[in-house]
C-alpha cells in the first residue's frame, strides 16, 4: 500500500524534475523576444524562422498582441523587439529607438457582387463616419451600407482613420477583432464594406480602387496607392547582440526579400 | 509486526488526507484570488470615475477618454433575456417530454445526446452563427444579420443542455404519488403535468433557469461573432449590440493604462452580476431540498 503510493508520489515528483530541466535546458540558448502587431506577426514568424536556421544557437519567440502591446512591451524590456504598424508613433514611443522595417497597404473591401469598383477618399471617409448611408449614394445599387471595423486601438483601424483623414467611426459600425474576422464578415454580407491589410486579400471579397488607384503589388510598390502604414520595430536604446543581428537580417537583402515574397513592400528597394 | 503495518497505514491515510485537502483549498483560493485581482485591477478606476458615471454614461470611447458601460450592461441585460425567450421555452417542453411522456429506453439514448450539446465548443456554434443564422436574418428581416436577435438565438440554443438536464432532474424528482394522486382525482395526463407536477419541480425548473442565464452572460466566443460588437444601446432586435463579455475580449490586447483599468473594472461589473446570479440560484436550490 504505502509502496504504490511512495512510487506514485517520486514518479510525481521526478517528472516535475524531469519538466524543470527541460525548461532549464533551453533556457542556455540566447532569445530573444518580438511582441506587437498582428499585422506583421505572421510575417515576423517567417522571418525568425530563417534566421534561427542560419543561427541555431539564438531562438526568437514572437508574440501578438497588437502594436499598442508592441509599444509597452518594448519599454517595459518584456519583449527585446516591439512591433507597431502606426502611421505616427504615439509619444510614449519617442523613448525608443524605432526602424521601419517594412510597409503594408490597407485595402477597402466589398463583397464581390458589390457592382461598386472604386470610391474617393472622401466618399470612404464619409462612408465610414456614417454620412453615407447607402450604396446608391456612390452609385450602387439601393441598399443600406454595413460598415465594419476593427476595435478602438487596433493599428490597422488607428493608420487607416489617420490616413483616410480625422473622422469618428460610425456610431452604427460592427466591431471585429480581427483582419481574418473583417473578411469573413464582408464575404458573407453583400452591404458591407470593411478594410484589412493587402496581404489578405483573396477571391471572397473584392477590393475597391482608392481615388482611381486599384489596390495591387504594383500600385503599391510605385506609391501611387495611398493607405500604406509603416511597420516599425521598436528597441529601448540602441540594439546590440542578437537583437542587432537579427534586426540587421530583417534588412538585409534577404530578409527584405522574404518580406516581398509574403506581398508586403520592402522597406529597402 | 501487525501494528508497525497499522501505523504505517495511518500515516498514509493522514498523507493522502492532507494532499486533498491541500488540492481542495487551492481550488478555492484560485476564486479568491481571481476575485482580488481583478477588484485591485478595476476599483482605482471605478473610484476614480465614479461607479455612477460608469455604469450610467451611454459613450465607449477609449481612445478619447469616454468610458461608458451603460450600452453594454443594456446589451447583456437584452442578450440574456432574449436568450431565456428562445432557450427557456423549448428547454422546459424538452424537459417535460423526456421526464413524462418518453419510454425510459428512449430516454436513455435522447438525455445523453442533448448534454453532448453542452460539449460543443462555443466558436461552432459562432461558426454557425455567421454561416447561417446572421445570413438569414439579414434576408429576411434586414439590419446587417450580426444583431441582438442573432446572438439571442444561437445563446438560446447554447443554453438548452442545461435547461432541459436540469429541469428533466427536477421533474423526475417528483414523487410518483402526485401523479397518482392527480390521475385519481380524474386529471388528464397533461393536467397533471401543468396543474401538479409543474408546481411541484417548481423550484428546480427555476434554478435550471438561473443557470442559464448565467451561461448566458457569461458567454464571449460565440457572442463575439454573431452579436456584430458596436457599443451603442440597442434601437431594435436587428442592431448590432456589444455585450460586457465581449467588451473586455475584443479590446484587452490593445489595451493600455487607463482603458486597460476601464476593461478590468468591466470585469467587476461582470463579476458582481455573476455572483448576484448564482447566489440567487443557490438559495432557490437550497429551497427546493427544504421542500
Amino acid at each position: 500500500m504505502l509502496s504504490r503510493f511512495a512510487r506514485c508520489v517520486s514518479g510525481f515528483v521526478g517528472l516535475i524534475f524531469g519538466v524543470v530541466a527541460l525548461l532549464g535546458c533551453g533556457g542556455r540558448r540566447t532569445a530573444i523576444t518580438l511582441a506587437g502587431s498582428t499585422a506583421f506577426q505572421p510575417f515576423a514568424e517567417k522571418l525568425a524562422e530563417q534566421f534561427m536556421a542560419m543561427h541555431p544557437d539564438i531562438s526568437v519567440i514572437v508574440q501578438g498582441g497588437g502594436s499598442a502591446v508592441g509599444i509597452q512591451a518594448a519599454l517595459s524590456g518584456t519583449a527585446q523587439i516591439g512591433m507597431a504598424d502606426l502611421v505616427t508613433l504615439p509619444p510614449e514611443a519617442t523613448a525608443l529607438t524605432s526602424l521601419v522595417v517594412a510597409r503594408d497597404a490597407i485595402a477597402v473591401v466589398v463583397h464581390p457582387a458589390n457592382p461598386i469598383q472604386e470610391l474617393t477618399s472622401e466618399q470612404i471617409r464619409d462612408i465610414f463616419s456614417g454620412k453615407i448611408r447607402y450604396w446608391s449614394e456612390v452609385g450602387g445599387p439601393e441598399r443600406p451600407i454595413t460598415v465594419v471595423s476593427r476595435e478602438a486601438g487596433s493599428g490597422t483601424r488607428t493608420s487607416f482613420e489617420a490616413i483616410i483623414g480625422p473622422f469618428a467611426l460610425s456610431p452604427v459600425a460592427l466591431v471585429q477583432d480581427s483582419n481574418g474576422t473583417i473578411r469573413e464578415t464582408v464575404a458573407n454580407d453583400p452591404n458591407a464594406v470593411g478594410y484589412l491589410s493587402h496581404g489578405l486579400l483573396n477571391e471572397r471579397i473584392k477590393a475597391v480602387g482608392v481615388d482611381g488607384v486599384q489596390c495591387t503589388t504594383e500600385n503599391i510598390m510605385s506609391g501611387s496607392y495611398r493607405i500604406v502604414r509603416p511597420i516599425f520595430l521598436l528597441t529601448k536604446g540602441t540594439p546590440g547582440g542578437a537583437v542587432k543581428m537579427f534586426i540587421d537580417y530583417v534588412l538585409s537583402p534577404e530578409g527584405q526579400k522574404l518580406i516581398a515574397d509574403s506581398d508586403l513592400i520592402p522597406a529597402k528597394r | 509486526m501487525a501494528i508497525a503495518g497499522r501505523q504505517v497505514k495511518a500515516a498514509g491515510e493522514k498523507s493522502v488526507q492532507w494532499i486533498l485537502r491541500t488540492v481542495a483549498f487551492s481550488a478555492m483560493a484560485s476564486l479568491l484570488l481571481i476575485a482580488v485581482f481583478i477588484l485591485k485591477e478595476g476599483a482605482p478606476f471605478l473610484l476614480r470615475v465614479g461607479p455612477r458615471n460608469f455604469l450610467f454614461f451611454s459613450l465607449w470611447d477609449p481612445q478619447n477618454g469616454c468610458f461608458g458601460v451603460y450600452p453594454m450592461v443594456v446589451a447583456s441585460v437584452w442578450v440574456t433575456l432574449g436568450a431565456m425567450l428562445v432557450g427557456a421555452p423549448f428547454g422546459i417542453a424538452g424537459a417535460i417530454f423526456l421526464a413524462e411522456f418518453v419510454p425510459a429506453g428512449v430516454m436513455r439514448v435522447i438525455k445523453p445526446t442533448i448534454e453532448l450539446l453542452a460539449g460543443i465548443p462555443s466558436v461552432v456554434y459562432g461558426f454557425i452563427g455567421v454561416m447561417v443564422v446572421a445570413p438569414l436574418v439579414r434576408d429576411h428581416l434586414g439590419g446587417p444579420g450580426l444583431s441582438l436577435l442573432t446572438a439571442s438565438v444561437i445563446l438560446g440554443v447554447m443554453i438548452l443542455p442545461t435547461v432541459i438536464s436540469i429541469s428533466t432532474d427536477a421533474i423526475m424528482s417528483v414523487p410518483n404519488s402526485y401523479r397518482e394522486g392527480a390521475l385519481a382525482l380524474g386529471a388528464t395526463r397533461w393536467q397533471s403535468v401543468h396543474m401538479v407536477i409543474l408546481k411541484g419541480a417548481r423550484s428546480g425548473i427555476m434554478a435550471s433557469l438561473i443557470l442559464a442565464m448565467g451561461r448566458a452572460i457569461g458567454e464571449t466566443m460565440a457572442v463575439i461573432m454573431v452579436a456584430g460588437n458596436t457599443p451603442r444601446l440597442p434601437h431594435s432586435v436587428l442592431d448590432p449590440v456589444r455585450t460586457l463579455t465581449a467588451n473586455i475580449a475584443l479590446e484587452m490586447g490593445f489595451a493600455t493604462g487607463l482603458h486597460r483599468q476601464a476593461l478590468f473594472a468591466t470585469g467587476v461589473v461582470l463579476f458582481v452580476i455573476i455572483m448576484i446570479l448564482n447566489a440567487v440560484a443557490l438559495s432557490v436550490m437550497k429551497r427546493s431540498h427544504a421542500e
